[in-house]
């Protein structure tokens, strides 16, 4: 079984490469607009004599989170897209167990998160000095879980979505409201009362805060809350999915 | 001929919300047989055979393929029949090997992928995606890819619907090579020529309810006995057409006679009648029924109706 995972992961990336649009949309594009924003907006900061670290730490999170939850999106619209052809239907028809097909997927969508996250730092070492003070080994395991954490709520959304046409724009619908009130863009203290409880109660949130502890080199011991939310997450997702998934 | 059952199907039952789709179906499949369930679109087929296939959950009834229990024991059934689904694609991206080399890597035992391909007409098209296959090469890589494990059992739903002429007899041949190396075959079509050329037992299917289980010639023989002769003769109309035995009617039209009548030995007696009475027959042919003529009288309605 192990043989047919590999070899399925190993297929849809190759699959993964042959499609133009798929390959510059997800990394191609951030990248480069990255490299853009980061010669006029570095080049800015330097002149006016602002301390670049300052953008630079925020920036990495951002970049990482909105990568992350990209890869997801592209995920759900993956899983719709293999449905809807009846391609999941035909790969069940063979010895290889569901839990597989979707491992191989969320395997592949692993690697094109790491490929292009690791991208960015080389295209942004230039502009934005890196002020990683935690060690990239703990920030890449906490963006790993993250993501993994974010791929669970995607199955949902994979799950209860029927067509692949809406697959992505519901996906975005509701994973960049997330985003918006998850302290990304500004501290949640911000918000009113009722909004930060709100807030506190999803994933993303709890992601992001993980994500800016580990990099500023805080303990995994002092992110307890949000390691054991994101489990969670995951468990609950997971666990919804496993129930109404759909395999045609 | 008659080999053991390999599947075994009895009071299948399955609904999707209030539409039935199978009803009550019982029927078995022998091993080294071509089966065909036939039956108009939406009679049940694919459901059936799904269900035999251990990839969708029965409402009731009990179905045993190869001594297993499909919907329990499916990746252990999986290990021993190919199938080849009515409605499914692959990656469109996926090369021809790709796939074949993917697929022989889920079993223990696999046969060779290239010999395969050449097999099957694809060796030239080993490095092409997907999506660039026509319709005729798209379905030959699922046979290739339902038989890549030497399964005992071979399952292939309309495998020809949507293909041209030439396309299909090319199947249809790899379809009996298929049953010559010793497997069961068993398919569905709504096509009855392609039942009539193919298969060695038919089950009727119609509104999820099997009507009918046996040999394509049998069923003809039972249900539509009348035969027709049809021959032109120089001149002279021959005499005592109406004394051959099993006769019914005759028409006639400028020097064409049109001799309907039943019974096995009618054509026989025909030309004997004819070669007996030494005229000059210029032209002569048979019109026998068909299973589509065996379809309309048992449901009262064509197969595409
Ligand atoms: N997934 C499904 N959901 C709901 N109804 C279905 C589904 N699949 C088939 N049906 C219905 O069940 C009946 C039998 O369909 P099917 O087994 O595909 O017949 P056939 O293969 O003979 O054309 C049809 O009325 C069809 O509309
Ligand atoms: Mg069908």
């Amino acid at each position: 079984m192990l043989k047919g995972l590999l070899k399925l992961t190993w297929v849809e990336i190759k699959i993964f490469v042959r499609e133009p649009m798929g390959v510059i949309g997800t990394v191609g594009i951030p990248v480069v607009l990255f490299l853009v924003l980061g010669k006029t907006l570095g080049k800015k900061m330097a002149d006016s004599g602002a301390p670049p670290t300052v953008l630079s730490s925020g920036l990495a999170i951002f970049a990482s989170i909105f990568i992350a939850v990209g890869s997801v999106l592209s995920l759900v619209a993956i899983i719709s897209i293999y449905r809807e052809g009846g391609i999941l239907k035909r790969l069940r028809a063979t010895p290889l167990r569901p839990q597989i097909i979707l491992s191989a997927h969320v395997i592949v969508k692993l690697i094109f998160t790491a490929v292009t996250i690791g991208l960015f730092i080389l295209a942004g070492r230039r502009y934005f000095p890196l002020d990683l003070e935690g060690s990239a080994f703990s920030f890449g395991a906490a963006l790993l879980i993250t993501t993994i954490s974010i791929m669970a709520i995607g199955f949902v959304i994979a799950s209860a979505v029927p067509t692949a046409r809406f697959a992505q724009p519901i996906g975005s619908v509701i994973l960049y409201p997330m985003l918006v009130v998850s302290g990304l863009f500004f501290p949640i203290e911000l918000l009113p009362t009722a909004w930060q409880t709100a807030a506190n109660l999803l994933p993303l949130t709890h992601a992001v805060s993980l994500l800016k502890g580990i990099w500023s080199g805080g303990a995994w011991s002092d992110h307890l809350v949000e390691l054991g939310a994101l489990t969670l997450n995951f468990v609950i997702c997971i666990a919804l999915s496993a129930k109404i998934f759909r395999w045609e | 001929m008659l080999g053991r059952s390999v599947i075994e199907v009895a009071n299948l039952r399955k609904a999707y919300g209030s539409t039935v789709a199978v009803d009550d179906a019982s029927f078995e499949v022998r091993e080294g047989e071509i089966f065909g369930l036939i039956g108009p679109n939406g009679a049940g087929k694919t459901t059936t055979m799904e269900c035999v296939e251990g990839i969708r959950r029965p409402d009731g009834g009990r179905i045993t393929v190869l001594g297993l229990e499909p919907y329990k024991s499916p990746y252990e059934l999986q290990h021993r029949i190919g199938v080849q689904l009515q409605q499914a694609q692959l990656q469109k991206r996926i090369k021809v090997w790709e796939a074949v080399d993917l697929w022989s890597s889920l079993y223990p035992r696999p046969l060779d992928g290239d010999e395969l391909l050449e097999q099957l007409g694809l060796a030239d098209k080993r490095g092409a995606w997907f999506m660039t296959l026509s319709g005729g090469q798209k379905q030959r890589l699922f046979i290739a890819l339902a038989l890549i494990n030497d399964p005992e059992v071979v399952f292939l739903d309309e495998l020809t619907t949507g293909l041209d002429p030439q396309a299909r007899r090319k199947i249809w041949s790899l379809v009996t090579g298929i049953r010559d190396r010793g497997k069961t075959v068993f398919l569905t079509t709504h096509l009855m020529e392609e039942a009539e050329r193919l298969c060695d037992r038919v089950a009727i299917i119609e509104h999820g309810r099997v009507i009918e289980i046996d040999a394509p010639t049998a069923l003809v023989e039972q249900h539509c006995p009348e035969r027709s002769v049809v021959f032109t003769a120089d001149a002279s109309p021959p005499a005592g057409l109406d004394s051959i035995e099993g006769i019914e009617s005759v028409s006639v039209e400028g020097f064409t006679y049109r001799l309907e009548g039943r019974g096995e030995d009618f054509v026989t007696r025909v030309i004997h009648h004819l070669s007996a009475s030494d005229i000059h027959v210029r032209d002569l042919r048979t019109v026998l029924p068909t299973l589509e003529d065996v379809f309309l009288k048992l449901t009262g309605h064509g197969i595409r109706d």
